[in-house]
């Protein structure tokens, strides 16, 4: 296999001794196909033990590896070095959050948002002895925003969000679509009017940063727009 | 701040280690119930492993073909080749179908049938199509709708803490000692019930399916209290690894038609299990392409094969296995639906685990003595559900199965006793590993003796085993435990020190891993996923028994009387062929 040498910049900080982030610079060789997350570890692993970032599942699944290269927010365990065609790789922090350590940002926030549209199907009818029916059609519907796997790569990329922090952003939105497109649910209502305000669904300026963000090029613009017709139908 | 100054106390009535399916469905039955829980997990509950299951999970729907509990139950007992307990799969297929009708009333968005019923796809080693899917994440599906329900019933996460110790004494469970990893500091959690629902452990070898976080630390831990390990050689190795990575790629795959081909273009399971072909179970089929890559007809003559879609045609393959194509695409830059992907055994799931009987309670001994207040659910205990070989999509079931009894029979538990008192100096144990860390005079890194380990454990643990390997791992496993009393992290910090929890985890998967080879060692005969070139064939009047080991430093103690539940009018054991 064919070796690169990859110059890397990372964006450290370390809330005990920085006063603010500052950029390290790694040399290092590997393997001309390795993975973002590759380069984090060979650099933790090898060179520099107090690298921190937060990685699990290696199969973007999990959510846990977003960070931001050369600009792009990416799944660093997905993502092939080769995709940047450039030996000089720049990796921080998703933007818009607090930084904890390094690569490490806080979650507070962004989970607290989810928890405000009520992301949990809601009943107004007794559940049958089986399984409810919803037809395949109904389920399409749902599908695509249920592969969401939180990542914040969407709501980090968001200039609305950057601008006020108060939105409650793309992928709290794309919950609330999947319940409330979702045929079993009744809870439409009291979400909408969760979401529809000036820092819930209309805050949303269809930028489209958030699709171009989303590593399962889910199409969140499209479905908040879905969501926009039936707030405003639902307000006549 | 000193990490001796971070010292914190909660008093809750019940703690959950690990937020994966099993963790969830517990902690739920006791929000629901009023009683107070703190989860603690060392990952956001989004992010457990269980979501990264693609294919589906089990129960006998009856909803695409004909089905019936009996026959999932014949498919679960043959699948172990004997070894599971039949009292508990007998419980597990009954109430897999309330689960399934459970979850879809908590929303869970599983695919459908043309009349709107859940739909139901094949699997390996069943005899139905018994798999409730959606798509190729089931998994994630059911992962994100019970975090929902949690979080709808207000349970209390403690997100990013490491459990570093067990607070265990005169027998009876007092809660656990956890590391705030985002913050640093121990905080003692005070509880009347602990579930131990950790996951598994395939992070002791290099070719795994698993997370980085799936280091087994609940059966470190359990280790270090004295206490014994069940079943610990049966690992199960996937066929369907992604060349390589060891990543999965869903056995959806084969559900859906995909075959396995050699260098030759054979399908070659047709010699292997010409009545299951590529459905056979997952230790028979990765038996067989591990023989196919040892006989020198892997592709080019290397250590891997072929999974063929291009027959299953685009559409489906994206309406049904969108992740099994992108995982394809961006890993290996192979178009799943114009070329075959190359693939390995990888090492995927724990058979084995910390044993509790039917009611999840953790026993002690091979007579089922209890330790009070200590559960144990999913792929960190053994029950034993899938003795030594687990059918594909009874994990699923089996988490959220046995986490939802767990949690009933940790409410009777919490209602009829009190708290008892934590130990003397509780943080002790956990400040002694943490400060021989970060204040040691070790000198070593971590890395490379966990480097030595998975490679050592892929090589010689793997689908074949032999007993001069076995010896040759266990050699080498002794003196990478010695050379971890001189280990050393660079971050010396506390804020989200994952150099600590790294050097932390590798001293759980030294401990384990020496039970597991112990285990190998000593289990002369071939068993599900336990197979032994030296001794081929199954034994069952010398072997029809469970493993029990406890570890100390003079080694390992093992016990093989603790005798399988057999229902011999009904399901005897028989020579397992398909």
């Amino acid at each position: 296999m064919a070796k690169v040498n990859l110059n890397v910049k990372i964006l450290r900080y370390h809330p005990e001794h920085d006063k603010k982030p500052y950029w390290k610079t790694y040399n290092l060789d590997l393997e001309h196909d390795v993975t973002i997350l590759d380069v984090l570890n060979a650099i933790h692993w090898n060179i520099d033990g107090t690298l921190s970032y937060r990685r699990s599942c290696r199969s973007a699944i999990c959510g846990s590896c977003a960070v931001k290269v050369n600009g792009r927010n990416v799944l660093a365990c997905e993502t092939s070095v080769q995709v940047f065609k450039t030996s000089k790789l720049r990796i921080e922090p998703v933007p818009g959050f607090k930084i904890i350590k390094d690569l490490v940002v806080d979650w507070d926030d962004f989970f607290a948002k989810l928890e405000r549209i009520k992301p949990y199907l809601i009943l107004d009818k007794p559940a049958p002895e089986k399984e409810f029916i919803q037809s395949p059609e109904e389920f399409d519907q749902i599908q695509e925003a249920a592969t969401c796997i939180l990542c914040t790569a969407c709501t980090s990329s968001c200039p609305s969000l950057w601008a006020n922090d108060n939105y409650i952003g793309p992928a709290a939105l794309l919950k609330a679509y999947r319940f409330i497109f979702d045929s079993r649910d009744g809870g439409a209502d009291e979400r909408l009017d969760i979401i529809n305000d000036r820092n819930g669904l209309w805050r949303c300026h269809t930028i489209f940063n958030c699709m171009e963000a989303c590593p399962k090029k889910i199409k969140i613009t499209e479905y908040i727009s879905r969501l926009k017709v039936k707030a405003t139908e639902n307000s006549i | 701040m000193k990490i001796e100054e971070a010292k914190l106390y909660h008093k809750t009535d019940a703690v959950v280690v690990g937020a994966g399916l099993a963790g969830l469905r517990a902690a739920l039955e006791i929000a629901k119930s009023g009683y107070q829980v703190a989860v603690v997990t060392k990952v956001y509950p989004t992010r457990s492993h269980s979501g990264a299951a693609q294919g589906g999970i089990a129960a006998a729907l009856a909803n695409t073909s004909e089905d019936s509990l009996e026959l999932h139950m014949f498919d679960t007992i043959k699948g172990s080749d004997y070894l599971g307990d039949q009292d508990v799969i007998e419980l597990f297929v009954e109430e897999a179908v309330k689960t399934i009708y459970e979850l879809e009333h908590m929303g869970v968005p599983f695919s459908r049938t043309e009349d709107g019923r859940i739909n139901q796809r094949a699997f390996g080693g069943h005899s139905a199509t018994r798999a409730c899917f959606s798509a190729d994440i089931t998994g994630h599906v059911l992962l994100h709708t019970l975090y929902e329900q949690c979080v709808k019933h207000r349970v209390h996460f403690y997100n990013e803490f490491q459990v570093f110790s067990l607070l265990i004494e005169n027998g009876i469970s007092r809660g656990v000692v956890a590391w705030d990893i985002r913050n640093g500091g121990l905080h003692t959690f005070h509880s009347k019930v602990v579930l131990l629902a950790s996951g598994g452990y395939g992070r002791a070898f290099k070719i795994t399916s698993n997370a980085h976080a799936n280091t087994g630390d609940a059966l470190g831990l359990i280790l270090e209290c004295g206490l014994p390990l069940e079943d610990m050689e049966f690992v199960q190795y996937h066929p369907t690894g992604l060349y390589k990575h060891g990543i999965l790629l869903s056995e959806a795959a084969r559900g859906e038609g995909a075959y396995i081909i050699n260098d030759k273009g054979e399908r070659f399971m047709q010699k292997y299990a010409p009545g299951k072909m590529e459905l056979g179970p997952r230790d028979v089929v990765s038996r067989s392409e591990q023989t196919e890559i040892n006989e020198g007809r892997g592709i080019g003559g290397k250590d891997y094969v072929y999974l063929d879609l291009r027959h299953i045609g685009k559409q489906r393959i994206l309406e049904r296995l969108p992740q099994v194509y992108e995982l394809a695409l961006n890993y290996l830059t192979v178009d799943a639906i114009k070329d075959p992907v190359p693939i390995q055994p990888t090492a995927h799931y724990s058979m084995g685990g910390i044993p509790t009987n039917i009611h999840t309670e953790v026993i002690l001994d091979a007579k089922g003595t209890v330790l009070k207040g200590l559960y144990s659910a999913g792929e960190a205990a053994c029950m034993s559900l899938h003795g030594a070989n687990r059918l594909g999509t009874n994990s699923l079931q089996d988490a959220v199965t046995f986490g939802r009894i767990s949690g009933i029979y940790m409410l009777k538990f919490m209602a009829e006793n009190g708290f008892e008192k934590l130990p003397a100096n509780p943080l002790d144990n956990a400040q002694r590993k943490i400060s021989a860390l970060t204040q040691g005079q070790g000198k070593e890194r971590y890395v490379g003796i966990r480097d030595i380990l998975q490679d050592s454990m892929t090589k010689m643990a793997g689908v074949f085993r032999t007993e001069s390997d076995m010896l040759k791992l266990k050699a080498i496993i002794k003196e990478l435990q010695q050379r971890f009393k001189n280990v050393t992290i660079d971050d010396k910090g506390m804020a989200y020190n994952l150099d600590l929890i790294e050097a932390f985890e590798l001293g759980n998967l030294l401990s384990f891993s020496e039970v597991i080879v112990e285990g190998a060692l000593a289990r002369k005969e071939s068993r599900g996923s336990h197979y032994r070139t030296d001794f081929p064939k199954r034994d069952d009047a010398t072997w029809l028994r469970h493993t029990l080991a406890w570890r100390s430093d003079e080694g390992v103690k093992l016990d093989f009387s603790k005798e399988v539940v057999i229902y011999m009018d009904r399901f005897p054991p028989q020579e397992r062929k398909y």
